[in-house]
């Protein structure tokens, strides 16, 4: 725990504290407790019907939490309505006024806001020069494509300079080149506007590309809240680590410090029981005669399966008892059915087996 | 694809009911504007303007037209006060009892035309419920005599008639406009009554224009409300023609006048859909 002088000067911009949302009696969302730092971009990632939306729309104001508090800078956020938080979201499907112009969309917040007409046309200029849509600005909506209508949206809430922006899959409509890019374009704008970015999607590479820190929630739990590389070198549960990236789940018993999976074994300092780990395809190679690194375990099986990924190319081996092991393998191919695999066991994450749930 | 026969047999039916109780009538009327009436009450069958010239020079119709199309401004303005609010409240708070409420606003429609006149007729009598209830509090002397057989009971009555006829088409406009643009409004930093000011109203023009138009062109024709309920002061244009057409047995000045309403609400309707086009946006 952080000492009270400690958290005083590391305070969390966004607090959500033990925040639960009931529909009826079904429970969207269970007890989830969550900070976003100042200047962060932190990704909310789940599947379809996680609670994701849910969460970014309780934080925007369009739902109320049925349990738990959200605070902001000090202040009751939850009390407040839309209108007075220092919040803006980008739509997944943009939300833009369709009767009025680019412009207009983008001066909407300011001229609500009863700014002088001097300050907003200046603003509405930059804040459209800075998503390249000045050539635009007299446009209606209906006139610009998927992608520059997103770049509108963006600029609408950027320019009334929120403390938080939340983002609801602002890219799943768009095709996956035009993906690529704004994900590259919405990272770096993030960092030069400084502005604590929460970003939801279900894509997990938008996800390791994009975040800070990514929030995994998984049936109205959260699963795992950590840097990218770290969600992925060190998965908390079974569910993170298949949901992000392939991985092997290696399903055991561990008999006085030695963990058992099959054929495989290796020492593991865990209490006897049953125990489950993660294995990534890439930590898994091909085994060379004579050259095993020492303390790796190895495994001899017959190759079943290959697809090509261009640099890389994914192999199914089945071990002699029946073990199915993903390995990724230098573009290059294997020629050869029978392979002899070798890993290290400190390459193995012990997880948490995921709860069962619907 | 579908067969030529096939395509005769569905539009054919439609072509002929148009033609024979829509083209042919109105081309009928059109010729009788042109004709006249002789002293022996036998319709003249010779071409002249008179009686376009009669409905600008007779006071009378000129101005029961004008008072007609007042009225119906009066009954459009007072549906459209009436019903957006309520179509406002239907969709954007009645939450689960919306489907009942709509069937509430919707049922007046199902009671016949007649019954809703003559009830304002036992209301709005001198000695109707009204008028009781005035003089039992104690309110007034005498019956208020402007209540029946007055402009002020046309207007009532036609309101009361045609507020669902505005409020159906502003309903729908408002039922049509994503919720996720009211969210983003309020997400800018908008009141519920400045995001009424700049987004709802804006998007629900096309409704509104249209339900001021079912109200403005129902009432200018309606001709029972003013015989039930006008009195003298109270007639409005349609009734000109219905005596015309029957006791007066004058069908060239009949035909004329209606043709004139016929011109009026064609091109009202033109420029209400021009007005809707220039304000949908999807």
């Amino acid at each position: 725990m952080a000492s009270a002088a400690d958290h005083e000067s590391r305070a969390p911009l966004l607090s959500i504290r033990n925040v639960a949302k009931l529909f009826g009696k079904n429970a969207v969302l269970r007890d989830i407790s969550l900070d976003v730092a100042e200047g962060e971009f932190l990704t909310i990632l789940g599947e379809s019907g996680s609670g994701k939306t849910t969460l970014l729309r309780i934080i925007a104001g369009f739902e109320s939490a049925s349990a738990g508090e959200l605070w902001m800078g000090g202040e009751r956020l939850d009390h407040q309505p839309p209108y007075r938080r220092r919040v803006n979201t980008v739509f997944q499907h943009y939300a833009l006024f369709p009767h009025l112009t680019v412009e207009q969309n983008v001066a909407y917040g300011l001229r609500v806001a009863k700014r002088p007409e001097a300050e907003i046309a200046s603003r509405v200029e930059e804040a459209l020069e800075k998503v390249r849509m000045s050539a635009h600005a007299k446009s209606k909506p209906s006139k610009i494509s998927g992608g520059q209508q997103q770049r509108v949206a963006l600029a609408r809430a950027l320019v009334n300079r929120p403390r938080l922006l939340l983002l609801d899959e602002p890219l799943s409509a768009l095709d996956a080149n035009l993906r690529r890019q704004m994900q590259v374009e919405l990272k770096s704008l993030q960092r030069e506007v400084g502005i604590s970015f929460v970003f939801v999607t279900h894509d997990q590479e938008e996800a390791m590309v994009m975040s800070d820190r990514i929030a995994l929630l998984r049936s109205g739990d959260l699963e795992q809240v950590a840097t990218p590389r770290e969600i992925y070198s060190r998965p908390a549960t079974a569910y993170a680590a298949q949901f992000i990236g392939h991985t092997n789940l290696l399903k055991g018993e561990v008999c006085a410090g030695v963990m058992h999976c099959g054929l495989l074994a290796w020492s593991a300092p865990l209490p006897d029981g049953p125990a489950l780990f993660s294995l990534r395809p890439e930590n898994i190679r091909l085994a060379v005669a004579n050259s095993a690194i020492a303390g790796s375990v190895r495994v001899r099986g017959k190759v079943r399966h290959q697809a090509f990924h261009g640099a890389t190319e994914l192999i199914r081996v089945e071990c002699s008892d029946g073990l199915l092991l993903v390995v990724r393998i230098p573009g290059s191919g294997v020629s050869a059915e029978d392979v002899e695999l070798e890993f290290s066991p400190s390459d193995a994450v012990l997880v948490r087996e995921s709860s069962e749930r619907i | 694809m579908f067969s030529r026969a096939y395509k005769a047999a569905v539009t054919l039916p439609p072509l002929v009911w148009v033609t024979v109780f829509l083209l042919i009538p109105y081309l009928l009327m059109f010729c009788y504007s042109f004709w006249s009436v002789s002293e022996s009450q036998a319709i003249v069958h010779s071409w002249n303007l008179v009686n376009y010239g009669d409905l600008l020079r007779v006071d009378v119709y000129w101005q029961t037209l004008l008072r007609s199309m007042w009225i119906a401004a009066r009954v459009t303005i007072f549906s459209l006060l009436l019903g957006y609010p309520l179509a406002y409240f239907l969709s954007f708070s009645a939450g689960r009892k919306k489907d009942l409420l709509y069937q509430l606003v919707i049922i007046p429609l199902w009671v016949s035309y007649l019954v809703r006149a003559y009830a304002w007729k036992t209301i709005l009598g001198s000695d109707g419920v009204l008028n009781t209830l005035l003089q039992y509090v104690h309110l007034t002397k005498h019956p208020l005599e402007f209540l029946l057989y007055s402009p002020f009971a046309v207007v009532l009555t036609l309101t009361h008639i045609y507020t669902p006829f505005a409020f159906l088409p502003i309903y729908a406009a408002l039922e049509h406009i994503p919720r996720n643009l009211v969210e983003a409004s309020h997400d800018l930093g908008a009141t519920p009554g400045q995001t009424f000011w700049k987004v709802i109203l804006p998007l629900s023009i096309p409704g509104v224009v249209a339900g001021a138009t079912f109200a403005f062109v129902l009432s200018l024709g309606d001709f029972l409300a003013p015989l039930l309920l006008g009195g003298p002061s109270g007639i409005m244009i349609s009734n000109i023609v219905v005596s015309l057409f029957g006791a007066a047995y004058n069908w060239p000045l009949g035909a004329a006048i209606s043709f004139c309403m016929l011109l009026l609400v064609v091109s009202l309707l033109f420029f209400s859909e021009r007005l809707e086009k220039k304000w949908s946006f999807s």
